[in-house]
């Protein structure tokens, strides 16, 4: 039945498929929260002792993935006595179980052969000539056959013959001239030509090299396929990695035909290997790929490799390259600015792939909310409008910047963007903005005023989620008119350009935090109520007022004179706002290793809500 | 020198003009190299007695190293048959078009084993709507996950 299906289309690409601008950082991993900007400004001292919302990983090279790989292969080759194309077969099928692979081929060797397309099954199809049997092993120090390729040089002009193997030996090629007195003609293309060259498998199915290359090209360029069967009808002989090399690495010294053919060859075998290291990665549960493109590096992460792990920890990891592609070069600073790209790092949650960062709620939760909010889509897409009314004299106010205070041009009312409420209030200890009144939820009797009422209790926390994302956004456009002017400033005042840039790793912070927050809003949405969710909204409320602040000083109208005063209460608030999004971030970790969170639904891998009365 | 698609092609086109077509399946349409158009009709005594459905194939310049894109034709009036592997936009799941194919199957064999397909039982499959709603264009995008249950 097809009741399972997936669209290639939708892969889960982020951005463009362009080359890397950086290559792995193998053994040093940076974190990112140290601030070290030029001059002393910033000076939090994150070193030494692990945080508890992060957790331990290591990222790997395509390389170093590679010698994984191979130190199971060669285990392999050494216990059942396999060369290691045979060994990687077999371990590709298993799905690198190794322990499993041992006790199937110990209790079975040949039928795990035939599964893994290693050797072809004791009756084969209609036989041509034969010129080895088949022959299981009866125990595990013998060889199962001879692998390898055959290369029947029909019209043999140009048979390959001795190879300087680079690495590993290849496997002998015998030449064949059984068919050469009838005419070959290939089922696949009905090529006929007497100088034809022509390939096949141990199962003999024997076919032209040119639609064998066709077929190997089109096996890993459209269909990212690492096991490549026989092309026959239902043959499940597989390809050894050795006849895919032999047939797309022209040897050193053959004739060349075709030169694009020459170019491609090297570029299939690579991407070849990367689909093997992306199929190990895959079958083993501490690894995973990094998700950024044209990027081939893994994160290895056991801690996070169980489900149940991702109930105590958001496991975000990144894999030690930077940057997107070539074409970012092209854009100006600010613009790669704006875009957030400059030198980004590739940090993904190795939980989930609904978000790089989805730090400090938890994985599973984390979805609940994404799902609610497509589903609830159009009752709250009203909030995306960059416009609203000023609630004292109705006039239209759009929103330009990031900060949440607005100031109405007309009446000078100012309020918050958010709650619409009066900003006068927000400073006080009393108000929060970020707190939802349950109050009025309470006397709800009928269905369709608690209906309402939850739909108000859900579009609070909705619009102060989505609220932080576009204000980011918003924030990161300003920015880049900020810097622009300030680096005119540059040439038009005695300002360094160290001077200039205090700027830039504030609104890195701003954007940072508001994720935060951003997520402290799914979390707080689905928290039950009580001292810990006050406790909570607390931290979150703190965080936020000093957000805003920083936010909106950065908002402030720049002239050359007012710079040091600016740099100065920029960088104090800067450091403030940072320690408040560490409180966040520790205290809601810590709470998930203790266990210490209740959600007021039931969430996976968590304990049901109480019942309440 | 054309195409190996083209040269394979041709060639199959000319065997099906000598040789004819398998009872039941009879081409309708093949003007390029690019669409053809068969005609498909359960043979015996079967639920689909009677009944002539459209099959149409479309192929690439990679074919038949990649596997033609087929289905039934569900426009003018045309619809597929009611059957577990058939969706009501004419696409099919089955693996031979799919992870299953072989560059030495031809449009013929393909034909019939899709005709030995529709002999079995005669109900949509149970995901169909949905997966009719999200569908691409072409059913060759589609990924099946291929249970044998026929
Ligand atoms: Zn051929
Ligand atoms: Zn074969
Ligand atoms: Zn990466
Ligand atoms: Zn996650
Ligand atoms: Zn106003
Ligand atoms: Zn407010």
């Amino acid at each position: 039945m097809g009741s399972d299906y997936g669209y290639s289309e939708d892969d889960d690409d982020y951005y463009d498929d362009e080359e890397m601008i950086d290559g792995t950082q193998d053994e040093e991993e940076d974190t990112d929260e140290d601030i070290d900007m030029d001059g002393d400004d910033f000076k939090v001292s994150t070193k030494g002792k692990k945080k508890s919302y992060e957790v331990d990983y290591e990222s790997l090279s395509q390389r170093s993935v590679e010698k994984l790989m191979q130190r199971d292969v060669e285990h392999i080759c050494g216990i059942f006595g396999v060369e290691s194309d045979t060994a990687s077969l077999l371990l590709r099928y298993m799905k690198w179980n190794k322990e499993k692979l041992i006790e199937k081929y110990m209790d079975n060797a040949a039928l795990v052969s035939v599964a893994a397309g290693v050797t072809v099954p004791e009756a084969p199809p209609p036989p041509l000539v034969r010129t080895q049997t088949i022959s299981a092993p009866a125990s595990t120090s013998r060889r199962p056959t001879t692998r390898g390729s055959k290369l029947l040089g029909l019209g043999s002009k140009s048979s390959k013959s001795s190879n300087p193997a680079p690495s590993t030996p290849r496997p002998p090629q015998r030449t064949s001239s059984k068919l050469a007195d009838q005419a070959f003609v290939c089922q696949i293309c009905f090529n006929d030509s007497p100088d034809m060259r022509t390939l096949a498998l141990d199962c003999d199915h024997t076919y032209c090299t040119d639609c064998w290359w066709d077929y190997v090209v089109s096996k890993i360029r459209d269909e990212s396929e690492h096991s490549i069967r026989c092309m026959a009808e239902s043959c499940a002989m597989v390809a050894p990695d050795t006849f895919v090399r032999d047939l797309l690495l022209p040897e050193p010294g053959a004739p060349v035909g075709d030169k694009e053919k020459e170019e491609l060859g090297p570029k299939m075998w690579s991407r070849l290997q990367e689909l093997f290291v992306r199929h190990f990665v895959a079958c083993n549960a501490s690894l995973k790929f990094c998700p950024y493109p044209s990027c081939t590096n893994t994160v290895s992460c056991p801690t996070a490799a169980s489900k149940s792990s991702l109930t105590t920890i958001v496991p975000t990891v990144s894999c030690g390259a930077r940057g997107i592609g070539n074409g970012v070069q092209d854009m100006s600073r600010s613009q790669q600015f704006t875009l957030g790209l400059q030198g980004k790092e590739h940090k993904f949650c190795f939980g989930c792939p609904i978000e790089s960062d989805h730090r400090p709620v938890v994985c599973n939760v984390a979805k609940m909310w994404l799902k609610k909010c497509r589903d609830d889509s159009e009752t709250a897409n009203w909030i995306k409008s960059n416009t609203k009314e000023c609630s004292q004299c109705q006039s239209t106010i759009e929103k330009n910047g990031g900060c949440n205070h607005m100031t109405c041009k007309k009446c000078k009312h100012e309020f918050c963007w958010v709650c619409m409420g009066p900003w006068s209030e927000h400073g006080t200890a009393w108000y929060s903005c970020n707190r939802y009144d349950e109050k009025n939820g309470v006397d709800a009797r009928d269905a369709q005023s608690k209906s309402r009422a939850s739909l108000e209790r859900y579009l609070h926390y909705y619009n102060r989620w989505a609220n932080h994302e576009q204000s980011a956004k918003l924030s990161l456009d300003l920015y880049a008119k900020t810097e622009k002017k300030m680096e005119e400033m540059q040439i038009t005042s005695a300002l360094t350009w160290i001077e200039v840039q205090f700027m830039k790793k504030a609104v890195e912070e701003v954007d940072k935090c508001r994720m935060t927050l951003k997520w402290t809003y799914a979390m707080a949405y689905y928290l039950a109520k009580g001292n810990e969710k006050d406790l909570f909204e607390d931290n979150q409320r703190d965080l936020e007022k000093a957000v805003e602040d920083l936010s909106e000083l950065l908002e402030s109208p720049i002239e050359a004179e007012n710079i040091p005063t600016l740099r100065q209460q920029v960088t104090n608030k800067t450091v403030y706002v940072q320690k408040r999004n560490e409180i966040v971030l520790e205290d809601t970790a810590q709470g998930f290793q203790d266990g210490r969170w209740r959600w007021n639904v039931s969430v996976d891998g968590f304990d049901d809500p109480e019942e309440l009365g | 020198m054309a195409s190996i698609s083209a040269r394979r092609l041709a060639k199959e086109l000319r065997e099906i003009q000598s040789e004819g077509c398998p009872v039941g399946i009879t081409l309708l349409e093949a003007n390029d190299f690019s669409r053809w158009l068969f005609t498909i009709e359960v043979m015996g005594e079967s639920l689909y007695q009677g009944e002539v459905y459209d099959l149409q194939f479309r192929f690439d310049a990679q074919y038949p190293i990649s596997s033609p894109a087929v289905q039934f034709v569900v426009t003018g009036g045309k619809q597929s048959p009611i059957h577990p592997h058939v969706y009501s936009n004419g696409h099919i799941c089955a693996s031979i078009l799919g992870n299953e194919w072989s560059p030495v199957l031809s449009v013929i064999a393909v034909c019939v084993t899709l005709q030995s397909m529709l002999a079995s039982c005669k109900v949509r499959p149970t995901d169909n709507d949905r997966y009719v709603r999200n569908a691409p264009e072409n059913p060759k995008k589609t990924l099946f996950h291929y249970d044998d249950d026929t």
